[in-house]
């Protein structure tokens, strides 16, 4: 069948069985929806570690009296590091300036000091994919190398369970992604061999009248195609949706909750009709084979 | 046109349908298959046009070798075939002229040729006037004839009927019979499996009488003579 006749055939059964068509529709559109939802989940975890991560930054304290060419010098040294973002110079009256800012209860104390106890520091900043503790510990090393740097701190503790709690919610989410996707291809995979049955006594007179295998096929999976497109575009839309109607009845608890972008809606529609196109291409090759 | 050379056939579930079977149709034959349900009559249809393939011995149609027949081979044997069922196996969602039309589509007929064709064909089965009408409002005989202009409409060398009179009334039976035997005056070999006797007694066509799976009576055979002792055909 010509790709033109083919697509007339698959409009046609379309509009002939209107119901079934809807309910397979419906059918790949809650499944990719299950999966939507939870990629939605999975995202916003994402972020949300990775919001965390920001935290994550290497202090380098300095000796007392060390010149400031001396600093500037390093600065520009560590900056070039391939770990590092960026590093900022904290001096000692900068840290001081910060601290009585920010432990308002140790006013008093502040107050009587004669003399600025805290010392000047680098702030340096790992990049995005680097903030966790194998590299902290690894740009920690090289700084003590420095003889003017006294002592080095990331929050060994904080950030080694940051990263246990990333690769668990890796794992965990692959993992449910997977079962989530598989239980999919399932479903549509049975609605489509539905769909297929239900058109056995066609298929069998176009065998009888010549049809070739591969005419027989074309109608089905491009009606295997459209089913998952419009699945893939119904699944977006209820994502949207429920996230619209969680968003507005959360308040501020969610207002840094993202939706996805392009790339991801974009994969959705390209998820239900791969399972469109495979799945048909799989139901009706199999009862090929059987009749 | 067709060539059984001792052929039998078992299925799978150990059933014995044919039984060391050898015929055959030349050219522009009309032939009846008869005997009672199970005799192996459908059997015989089936291996002709390839649902099935022998167990043992040699079937050929059109010159197509049926056991060693590819998947790609049988849409081409299908197409110089037509085939008539009992049940007449229209598609109920497609008018009259689009059940016909169909048969041209699925082999891949221009689109602007079918139309003309499909007209001619009706006529000849006498159902121009009804092109576009739909299964349901015919009757059964009409119904029949919307299946054998359908196989008619590729210019087949060969027509396998199925019982095609087994779901009519005695008038429709005669008017499809008719029918057929004008289609064979054209040229077509017409091999037509029935239980109707009297049709097969008013004419002169061969007869191919089964009985559990093996051939009991050849009207006309080539050689060797055929089994003697034929039962219904004859009495």
């Amino acid at each position: 069948m010509r790709a033109p006749s083919a697509l007339r055939e698959a409009a046609r059964t379309a509009r002939r069985t209107p119901l079934l068509s809807a309910l397979s529709v419906a059918s790949i559109g809650f499944s990719l929806f299950t999966v939507g939802l939870f990629g939605l989940v999975a995202i916003n975890f994402r972020q949300a570690l990775r919001t965390l991560a920001e935290r994550v930054e290497v202090v380098a304290f300095v000796l007392r009296g060390t010149p400031a060419e001396t600093i500037t010098a390093a600065s520009q040294d560590i900056a070039a590091f391939p770990e590092v973002l960026e590093v900022r110079f904290v001096s000692e009256e900068e840290a001081l300036a910060r601290a009585r800012r920010e432990l308002t209860e140790f006013q008093e104390a502040f107050r009587d000091l004669e003399t600025n106890p805290l010392p000047a520091s680098l702030e340096i900043r790992l990049k995005a994919d680097l903030r966790n503790e194998q590299v902290a510990a690894t740009v920690s090393e090289r700084l003590r190398a420095f003889p003017f740097i006294d002592d080095v701190r990331y929050g060994q503790e904080w950030v080694r369970r940051l990263d246990r709690l990333r690769n668990i919610a890796g794992a965990l989410g692959l993992g449910i992604g997977l079962a989530f996707a598989v239980v999919a291809v399932v479903i549509i995979g049975v609605t489509i061999r539905i769909t297929v049955l239900q058109r056995a006594k066609e298929i069998a007179i176009m065998r009888l009248v010549g049809a070739t295998n591969g005419y027989i096929r074309r109608p089905f999976v491009l009606e295997g195609l459209m089913m998952g497109v419009f699945g893939g575009l119904l699944a977006a839309a209820m994502c949207w949706g429920v996230f619209e109607v969680f968003r507005s009845s959360t308040g501020e608890v969610s207002r840094t909750l993202v939706f996805f972008g392009n790339t991801e809606l974009a994969l959705i529609l390209l998820f239900g009709t791969s399972i469109g196109y495979f799945g048909s291409l799989v139901s009706v090759g199999r009862h090929l084979k059987h009749v | 046109m067709i060539r059984l050379h001792n052929v039998s056939k078992t299925y799978p579930n150990g059933v014995s349908a044919l039984r060391d079977v050898s015929f055959h149709i030349p050219k522009g034959q009309f032939v009846f298959l008869t005997g009672h349900s199970g005799a192996g009559k459908s059997s015989i249809l089936r291996l002709i046009i390839a649902e099935e393939k022998p167990s043992h011995g040699d079937v050929r149609v059109s010159g197509f070798p049926i056991s060693r027949l590819t998947k790609k081979d049988v849409p081409r044997l299908r197409r110089k075939l037509g085939i008539v069922f009992q049940d007449f196996r229209l598609l109920e969602y497609r008018n009259v002229e689009e059940n016909v039309g169909f048969a041209l589509e699925v082999t891949g007929t221009r689109p602007d040729r079918i139309p003309s064709r499909v007209i001619r064909v009706l006529t000849q089965v006498g159902l121009a006037s009804k092109a576009k009408v739909y299964p349901k409002e015919l009757s059964g005989g009409e119904q029949q004839r919307v299946a054998l202009a359908r196989a008619l409409v590729n210019d087949p060398a060969i027509l396998i009927a199925d019982e095609p009179t087994g779901n009519l009334d005695e008038r429709a039976t005669r008017s499809i019979f008719q029918l057929l035997k004008e289609i064979n005056a054209g040229g077509t070999v017409v091999v037509m499996a029935t239980h109707n006797l009297a049709l097969v007694r008013d004419t002169s066509y061969r007869v191919i009488e089964l009985k559990g799976g093996a051939v009991v009576y050849d009207s006309a055979p080539e050689s060797p003579p055929a089994t003697a002792n034929p039962q219904s055909v004859r009495s």
